[in-house]
């Protein structure tokens, strides 16, 4: 049960009891440092209180052992301060695999979610307890940041690039979410509600309300045809433009002879700026679309995208490579 | 402040004085690359980013008005050594000499300068609404070498063939290249009144080998100025030009 | 309040002619070359912009009382917190002790006339003037809601808000710093009387070279950086603006570069101030003088290398992150070294109550907190959680205010004797000083757990659950505000009817004490030769104190 006056949010991800005990060591180093030194000043005020208005102090000017000991003891407990937060911190910049992808937009003053299966949400986010979640955010304006404090996890939404978090939830209920980057003047009122839900509870949900909103993967493949995308990228290989069949995830074949994994960012790069990664064997032709898209249609063409990775991949014109070609 | 001949109250010698300003400049100039530093890094990461387009702007600066410029400004810093050589050693009569040289070589960059500005105003290529990275290439005047622009339109042309966003990355380029030539031109127009002090008091002899710390301190801003330009030459103008 | 501390005081009369008596006119004050008189231009000067800052913060915790805002509307909250941190960091915090004490003292602590370039000075404090009109002008023709730090492109294309005067005002400001800090560097290096050698500098002239050194070396980063936004906003250029192919992150960059050494040019003087305090009022050298002092310059170097712990959360590289990291732990150090020599220096001292050891102990006290919560915001782990959030906020208020404040105003309290020739009333100082530790603490620790249970900075509505810890925090801010208007009274009543203090009144060791109070405009009729040690009190016959008369205290080992 929660005390009237917490000192810890709710904690409902696999994140928070980590950061809790971080939070709990440094507290208990930092407040026996406080006191030290709090106790040492408030003896020695007290106890050498000035007697008489001439004296004078002992002539002590100082103690080579004594600043190696405050030297170096502070040292080894900061060095363990810096590996701990280092370790929880890397593995939360480190995405595993097999993660459930939302996408998530902010804009000046909302956000809006993208469930995979296109569900869209405005200021609310659900998620199944137990799944690996990564969020893809995108930014329409200026910087903004996504944050949890229930699962202690944030991360910046910065215009012109997507950036990527992860978390597991683990407790069914409703949590805060809030804008953190100072973004105008509606900064306080651009948060809302993470839902977290038992897996079954999400796909229910999912089926259940998916109805009333436009599914981003017919969105993209409208898309797809309006931007004349099709005319090049032609599914069984033969257009002047590879096949997109089987492409996210997989890895791509370049000009220069490297290879680059189609995520969302390869993909998100390869639409605004077409020629700075060249498929092998392709030419150069396709037309920037930057300024001509927003987030939001991006990530409908990237889900169409990704709607494609169980088609048949042609033999030729598909410009994946050919030992991460898929059975 | 009261002051006996050339020794302000506050010193005790004149060697602390001169010691004071000396070192004081010296900071300054510290401050100075600081202040250019930031400039210098925003350049960096955005030529790294857009190699390409920042090449196509280098291409649209004219080679030889900026070498013209870059040997002025060698030439004017020769002279204002010269000239501390003379207050140094008490060639009294050539101080103001060497300074006017200074000062005219000077203001040719400035010209050469004024006239660069002009002509990437009539290019469109000053930043903003009007910014049109392809409409020299397809409205030249009638004195340009056709050749020549030919040339660069192929170069643009592949340009926008690796990068479709040319046009607004080389106006990153413009911007940077304005905002860097631009602070330098200031730093140039503040020396240039520097030096015009130096030149009033040098002609009523103020500057003996017992006295010449203004000139040495202006003189060692004056250098600073050149040497950032000499930087400045090569990131804008030849850097990537013509491949 | 007992008066057995101080020595029995003489009555003095003040000196004949000394600097505030010798011209007269408002001609004499706005063209002197005189550091002392820039010294009191600069006090009048932020200590104006103490107070626009001080209302902004006072509207700020008032519209806070209620979770939909009691107050202001959105627009106006997030013009008050920008204007707040604009005034009070740009404005008086970072020429709060170097321009006023610094400026007051330093030719004074190493025996000099003056500063190297007294014209340079006193056209600091021009610059100063301008850049807050400027300032001013963009407050007061439509504010400016960007927050203190102009984040683009938020500052440089969505804003609708006087960015433009602002970032100016910021831009010319810059250069003041510059000058005072060039100034600083060179008045130390070649104005230093005979026998001042560089380890028998007062620590404050240390803790000032180092400030100096940060002054001169990041202010102008910053110049440029904001000069690019403002060109930027005005000519729509697109050095940071992702829609025309800059980076926005280049600019977070840049501007930390300057503004995380800035926290130490606050603090730094204050721990200079602090170090001043400490000894002479225990009456016993300072404990490890050579680890004090290396101790400044550490802070200052490393400082220049942590400014990237601002954005761990941007997406940044998480290998540079680790490096950041590293880094913020490593300038910990120094400062840790500093707390652990002043408290040494108390042990077997001879410690007087007065208002500025008050001061100073509570300038530890809250500056411990301070930076031992910056080992929080270090940690990167615990930075995922608390990043941006009212715990940094808690964290810097108690570096700046609980620190750089509580050092100015003790600061001010300790030399005003030698500033105003006058003693300030003791017993109500040392009110005032207990009245700014308390309400300080009250209003700003609830902040630390609004922060971990997740408030956001800068929200103008919050959460009804984080309701009582910010009526908590109004309520000491309220307390907070008495402790500042106090001294301002009672210092500028005591200019007038306050007890001529004579030269040297508690008595200290430094050459600032060896002249009149106030001094001569020369600061000394002949320059002094120095041949004693830094704070050594049992050395010091002139003092008119006893060595070695500790009395022996039983179980004392």
């Amino acid at each position: 049960m929660q005390s009237q006056f917490p000192l810890y949010p709710p904690a409902a991800s696999n994140f928070a009891p980590r950061v809790d005990d971080l939070m709990t060591y440094l507290t208990y180093v930092c407040v026996f440092f406080a006191f030290l030194i709090t106790a040492a000043i408030v003896y020695f005020f007290f106890k050498y209180h000035r007697k008489r208005p001439d004296e004078v102090g002992a002539p002590i000017h100082g103690d080579m052992r004594l600043e190696a000991t405050w030297i170096i003891i502070p040292s080894i407990l900061a060095l363990s301060m810096f590996g701990w937060g280092a370790a929880v911190y890397v593995d939360y910049r480190h995405t595993p695999p097999d993660t459930l992808d939302i996408y998530v937009v902010g804009k000046q003053w909302m956000w809006k979610a993208q469930q995979p299966n296109g569900l869209k949400e405005i200021n609310e986010l659900h998620v199944p307890v137990g799944r690996n979640i990564r969020l893809i955010l995108a930014s329409e304006d200026v910087v903004h940041d996504f944050f949890v404090p229930a699962f202690r996890v944030k991360m910046d939404v910065v215009p012109g690039r997507y950036n990527t978090m992860w978390f597991r939830p683990t407790k069914p209920g409703r949590y805060h979410f809030f804008c953190s980057q100072y973004c105008g003047t509606n900064h306080a009122l651009m948060g809302g509600w993470v839902t977290v839900m038992d897996p079954t509870d999400y796909a229910a949900w999912l089926s259940g309300t998916s109805g009333g909103a436009a599914n981003p993967v017919d969105v993209g493949a409208k898309l797809f045809e309006d931007k004349a995308c099709a005319t090049c990228h032609i599914a069984d290989g033969s257009g002047r433009a590879p096949s997109l069949n089987g492409l996210y995830g997989a890895q791509v074949l370049l000009a220069d002879g490297t290879t680059v994994t189609a995520d969302d960012a390869y993909i998100r790069e390869s639409i605004l700026q077409p020629n700075a990664k060249i498929v092998a064997g392709y030419q150069p032709l396709m037309p920037t679309f930057q300024g001509q898209l927003t987030e939001e249609q991006i990530i409908a063409l990237t889900s169409y995208i990704k709607s494609l990775q169980s088609q048949p991949v042609p033999a030729k014109g598909a410009g994946i490579a050919p030992s991460a070609r898929k059975k | 402040m009261h002051r006996t001949g050339e020794l302000f109250g506050h010193f005790q010698t004149l060697e602390q004085q001169r010691e004071s300003a000396t070192f004081g400049m010296w900071v300054f100039l510290a401050t100075e690359v600081l202040f250019f530093g930031g400039m210098f890094l925003t350049y960096t990461i955005n030529r790294h980013a857009y190699f390409t387009a920042f090449g196509v702007g280098s291409n649209d600066l004219d080679i030889t008005l900026g070498t013209t410029n870059t040997l002025v400004l060698i030439l004017s810093s020769f002279t204002m050594a010269m000239a501390v050589w003379c207050a140094q050693t008490g060639k009294k009569k050539l101080v103001p000499l060497f300074l006017v040289l200074t000062l005219v070589l000077g203001c040719a960059f400035l010209g050469i300068k004024f006239v660069e500005y002009k002509q990437k105003f009539h290019h469109h290529l000053v930043p903003g609404r009007s910014f049109d990275i392809s409409y020299h290439v397809n409205h030249p005047a009638p004195g340009d070498d056709p050749k020549e622009i030919a040339f660069e339109k192929e170069e643009l042309a592949k340009a926008l063939a690796s990068d479709p966003d040319t046009n607004s990355h080389a106006q990153l380029y413009f911007s940077l290249y304005f905002a860097m030539t631009g602070l330098h031109a200031l730093h140039m127009v503040v020396g240039a009144g520097l030096v015009m002090w130096l030149i009033g008091a040098s002609l009523k002899g103020r500057f003996t080998p017992h006295y010449h710390t203004p000139v040495e301190n202006i003189g060692l801003y004056w250098h600073f100025v050149d040497i950032v330009w000499i930087y400045l030459f090569p990131l804008f103008y030849l850097i990537d030009r013509h491949r | 309040m007992s008066q057995t501390q101080t020595l029995p005081t003489r009555s003095y009369e003040m000196p004949r002619e000394h600097y505030l008596n010798s011209s007269y006119g408002i001609r004499s004050w706005l063209l002197t070359t005189d550091h002392k008189r820039i010294a009191l231009l600069y006090l009048v000067s932020v200590t104006f912009f103490f107070f626009v800052g001080g209302v902004f913060a006072t509207m700020i915790r008032i519209h806070l009382l209620t979770p939909e805002g009691a107050l202001v509307s959105p627009e106006t909250y997030n013009k008050l917190f920008t204007m707040h941190g604009v005034a009070m960091i740009f404005f008086f915090l970072i020429p709060s002790i170097p321009a006023v004490l610094g400026n007051f003292l330093i030719p004074q602590m190493i025996g000099a006339k003056d500063v190297a370039f007294p014209r340079l000075n006193l056209l600091s404090w021009y610059i100063y003037i301008i850049g807050g009109c400027f300032a001013l002008y963009s407050f007061s023709t439509g504010g400016l809601d960007t927050g203190w730090t102009f984040y683009t492109p938020l500052s440089s294309i969505y804003s609708n808000s006087a960015v433009t005067p602002a970032v100016l005002g910021i831009f010319i400001n810059g250069f003041s710093s510059i000058l005072t800090g060039l100034n600083f560097i060179v008045t130390i290096h070649t104005m230093r009387a005979p026998g001042m050698t560089w380890f028998r500098l007062p620590l404050f002239i240390w803790s000032h070279y180092a400030t100096s050194l940060i002054m001169v070396l990041g202010t102008p980063v910053v110049a440029i950086t904001l000069l690019l936004a403002g060109l930027e906003r005005m000519l729509h250029l697109g050095f940071f603006n992702p829609a025309m192919g800059g980076d926005p992150i280049l600019f977070q960059h840049l501007f930390w570069f300057y503004s995380h050494p800035a926290v130490y040019i606050m603090v730094l003087p204050a721990m200079g101030v602090v170090s001043e305090i400490i000894p002479t009022f225990a009456r016993k050298p300072i404990f490890g003088y050579s680890f004090v002092a290396a101790s400044s310059i550490a802070i200052a170097v490393i400082g220049f290398l942590v400014w990237a712990h601002h954005l761990f959360m941007t997406g940044m590289s998480a290998y540079s992150a680790l490096a950041f990291s590293f880094l913020s732990y490593l300038v910990a150090i120094p400062s840790a070294v500093k707390v652990f020599n002043w408290t040494a220096t108390l042990y077997k001292g001879s410690i007087s109550w007065d208002a500025p050891m008050l001061y100073a102990l509570g300038f530890i006290g809250l500056f411990t907190i301070g930076g031992l919560t910056g080992l929080f915001l270090a940690c990167l782990g615990l930075d995922m959680h608390i990043h941006d959030t009212y715990f940094v906020i808690a964290h810097f208020h108690y570096i700046m205010v609980g620190g750089a404040v509580m050092g100015y105003i003790g600061g001010l309290h300790y030399w005003w004797p030698k500033i105003s020739g006058k003693v300030y009333p003791e017993a109500l100082s040392r009110f005032a000083a207990i009245t700014l530790f308390l309400g300080f603490n009250l209003t700003f620790f609830p902040q630390f757990i609004l922060g971990y249970l997740g408030m956001p900075r800068r929200y103008h509505s919050y959460p009804p659950e984080f309701q009582v810890l910010n009526v908590l925090s109004t309520a000491g801010a309220s307390i907070l505000a008495l402790g500042y208007l106090l001294p301002m009274a009672y210092l500028t009543w005591s200019m007038r009817y306050g007890k001529v203090a004579g030269p040297n009144p508690w008595p200290a060791t430094g050459l600032e004490w060896k002249t009149t109070s106030p001094p001569p405009t020369e600061n000394f009729p002949v320059t002094p030769v120095v041949d004693w040690e830094p704070y050594d009190f049992p050395n010091r016959p002139d003092l008119g104190l006893t060595p070695g008369t500790l009395a022996p205290v039983p179980g004392d080992d």
